[in-house]
C-alpha cells in the first residue's frame, strides 16, 4: 500500500474505549449471534442432503432429478450443469479433451465464485465441517501448534497440482483430493475416504491450527485467487472500530483482517476471506457487515484529507 | 557474498528441495491412483481405459442414471482407480438399455456420446472356463446362451461329439465380434463360481498378425505365382510327356505314374 493510513477522525479525537465481545444472555440473542453459523451449516448440510436425497430417495423437482452428481460435477433440475472449475482446469492442463457440458458447468461456477468470493470453502465444502470441529475443539482444549507453516504454501501446492497435471496427463489433485473422497463417499457410500477426513481432523486438531483449509488446500487457494475481485465482501467501518481484535480471534484466515488495509478499502479485500461471517456477529461495535463491493466505505485517505 | 543474499539463495534452494520432494511423492501417488486398471469393467461407450481415467471427473452421474444400480463408484480401498464408475457383472450386470441413459449423463465425454447402439458397446469380453462349464461337461445347461441379449451372435451353441456315449455335447462358444461384455451370462451362470466371466479383452484376446492368411477364408486373390514359370530345358527333354489325368496339376509334375 502506497498511502499511509491515517484514521478518518479529527486530529486529537481518540478511538472509543476498547470493549470486548460479551456473549448475549438470552437465547434469542445467542441464536441471533449464531445466525450466519446456522445459515452456513444449513447450506453445507443442505447441499450434501440434496445430492444424497436425489440419489437415494429419488428427490425430484419439476419432473427432473433435483441435484444429480457430486461437487466435482453435477446437474441441477436436469438443465443447469455445474462443475468444479479447478478440477476441470487440471483436466484441461493435462490436455484431456472435454465436452461442452462440463466446460459450461465449470464456467458457471467460476462466474458464481468470482462474484460471491471464496464462499465454497465456508459454505459448501463438507471438509469445512471437519476442520471447523477441529478448530473449535483445539480452542477449547487450548492446544498449541506443533510447527508453523506459511499460508502461501497452498499456492505452491496449487501450482504443483497444475504442473503435475501437465506432466503426467492426469488431474493431479483430483486423484488424491480428500475433499473429493469425502463428498463422494458421503453420497455414494462410505469407505476409506472417511479416513482422509479423520487424518485432516487430527492434523488440524493436534498439529496445526486451520492446517488444511488455511495452509495446504489447493482448492481453497484456487478460490482465494478467484475471490480477490469478488463483489460480495465483508464491509469494514473504521469510524466505529476500536481495534479490539475479537474478529481476528475467531477468523480462520486472520491475516485478511489487516485493519489498516481494511480501513483503506472500507472492506476486507483479501481473496482468502471465505465470507464465513464469523467476524460479523462477534464485533462488539458492529463495524463489520456484508455489503457489495461498491458499497464499501473507504476511510478518507490522506489525499482527500489535505483538501481544504 | 553478503549474508542477505546468501540466506535468500539458501531459502530458494531449500524451498525448491521441499517442492521437489513433495512433487515426487505426489507424482508417485498419482501414478498409483490414476493407473489404468485392466480389471475395471466400464460403462458402455467408455473411452479406452487410459483416456477414460483422464476424462472422468468422478461425479457419478452415470451411476445415478443407471436404472439397475449396475454402476458403482470405486472407493479408495478397491483395485479400480478411485472414484471411477465400474460394474461387477456377477452382482449386477449391464442390462443394455436401448437408450443407454448413462452415456448422456456423462458431462465430460468419458462416455462417448457417439455410441447410439448399445450392441456396439464393448465393456468387456465373456470368457468360458471349459473345465467348470456344465455344458462342457456334457450337461444340457446353456443358461448363458439363453440369457445373452445378442443371443446367437455373441454366444452360440455348437455340438461336439462325445467320446463316451452316443449323445453329443452342446457347448457355448463366445464370439468377440458381437459380445458387448454386459455380463448377463456371468450373472446367470449356475456354477458356484461363474464358469463364464467378463474380462477386459486385453487380458484374454490374442492377435493373429497380419502376415498370416487363412486361404480358405481369404477373398483376396493369391498374388504370388506358385506355378513354375519356365521348366528347365534339360528336365523337359528327359521327362516323359505329362499324361493328363483328372486332378493333376503342376505341383504333381513328375509324380504321376
Amino acid at each position: 500500500m502506497s498511502a499511509v493510513f491515517e484514521p478518518p477522525r479529527e486530529v486529537g479525537e481518540p478511538r472509543k474505549a476498547v470493549r470486548l465481545y460479551t456473549p448475549p444472555d438470552t437465547l434469542g440473542g445467542k441464536l441471533w449471534g449464531w445466525r450466519y453459523l446456522m445459515l452456513r451449516r444449513t447450506v453445507q448440510v443442505g447441499v450434501m442432503l440434496m445430492f444424497f436425497g436425489t440419489l437415494h430417495w429419488g428427490w425430484q423437482a419439476m419432473g427432473a432429478p433435483l441435484l444429480r452428481g457430486n461437487l466435482s460435477a453435477s446437474e441441477f433440475l436436469g438443465i443447469l450443469p455445474m462443475a468444479d472449475p479447478f478440477a476441470v482446469l487440471q483436466q484441461l492442463v493435462s490436455r484431456q479433451g472435454l465436452h461442452t457440458t462440463v466446460l459450461l458447468g465449470a464456467a458457471i461456477l467460476l462466474a458464481f465464485y468470482a462474484l460471491a468470493g471464496r464462499v465454497f470453502c465456508g459454505w459448501v465444502c463438507p471438509m469445512n465441517l471437519v476442520t471447523d470441529l477441529a478448530g473449535w475443539l483445539r480452542t477449547k482444549l487450548k492446544l498449541n501448534d506443533l510447527f508453523r507453516l506459511p499460508r502461501t504454501t497452498r499456492y505452491w501446492i496449487l501450482g504443483m497440482a497444475l504442473l503435475l497435471s501437465a506432466l503426467m496427463g492426469a488431474a493431479a489433485f483430483e486423484w488424491v483430493s480428500p475433499i473429493s473422497m469425502l463428498h463422494r463417499e458421503i453420497i455414494y457410500g462410505a469407505g476409506l475416504g472417511l479416513t482422509a477426513a479423520l487424518g485432516i481432523f487430527i492434523f488440524d486438531l493436534l498439529i496445526l491450527k486451520h492446517g488444511w483449509c488455511g495452509h495446504l488446500c489447493p482448492l481453497g487457494a484456487f478460490y482465494s485467487l478467484l475471490g480477490k475481485w469478488a463483489l460480495l465482501r465483508v464491509r469494514f467501518d473504521d469510524r466505529t472500530c476500536t481495534h479490539c481484535g475479537e474478529c481476528a480471534r475467531v477468523c480462520p484466515e486472520p491475516q485478511v483482517l489487516n485493519l489498516k488495509q481494511a480501513a483503506e478499502h472500507g472492506m476486507v479485500s483479501a481473496g482468502a476471506c471465505s465470507n464465513c461471517a464469523r467476524c460479523i456477529p462477534i464485533c462488539p461495535e458492529r463495524s463489520l457487515d456484508f455489503a457489495p463491493r461498491w458499497n464499501a466505505r473507504p476511510a478518507i485517505d490522506h489525499r482527500t484529507r489535505t483538501q481544504p | 557474498m553478503d549474508s542477505k543474499r546468501r540466506s535468500f539463495l539458501l531459502k530458494t534452494v531449500q524451498g525448491a528441495a521441499v517442492a521437489a520432494c513433495g512433487g515426487l511423492v505426489w507424482a508417485h501417488l498419482l501414478r498409483q491412483e490414476a493407473a489404468a486398471s485392466v480389471l475395471a469393467l466400464r460403462p458402455p461407450g467408455a473411452l479406452a481405459e487410459a483416456d477414460f481415467a483422464a476424462a472422468c471427473i468422478k461425479c457419478g452421474q452415470c451411476a445415478q442414471a443407471c436404472p439397475y444400480d449396475t454402476l458403482r463408484m470405486a472407493r479408495a480401498e478397491e483395485t479400480v482407480p478411485i472414484g471411477t464408475p465400474y460394474f461387477v457383472p456377477r452382482d449386477i450386470p449391464c442390462y443394455m438399455c436401448p437408450d443407454i441413459p448413462c452415456v448422456p449423463a456423462c458431462p465430460t465425454g468419458a462416455l462417448d456420446p457417439q455410441i447410439k447402439d448399445v450392441s456396439k458397446a464393448r465393456m468387456g469380453l465373456a470368457v468360458i472356463d471349459a473345465e467348470s462349464c456344465l455344458s462342457w461337461q456334457g450337461l444340457r445347461c446353456e443358461v448363458c446362451y439363453r440369457v445373452c441379449p445378442v443371443k446367437g451372435d455373441a454366444i452360440s451353441i455348437q455340438n461336439h461329439p462325445r467320446q463316451t456315449s452316443k449323445h453329443a455335447q452342446f457347448v457355448p462358444i463366445v464370439h468377440s465380434q458381437a459380445c458387448t461384455g454386459c455380463g448377463m451370462c456371468e450373472e446367470a451362470c449356475p456354477t458356484e463360481v461363474a464358469a463364464i466371466r467378463v474380462l477386459n479383452p486385453r487380458l484374454v484376446q490374442g492377435k493373429i498378425g497380419s502376415h498370416y492368411r487363412l486361404g480358405w477364408k481369404s477373398e483376396t486373390p493369391i498374388t504370388q505365382e506358385f506355378i513354375p514359370q519356365a521348366v528347365p530345358s534339360s528336365a523337359a527333354a528327359e521327362a516323359p510327356a505329362p499324361k493328363t489325368a483328372p486332378g493333376m496339376d503342376a505341383l504333381n509334375q513328375g509324380l504321376e505314374p
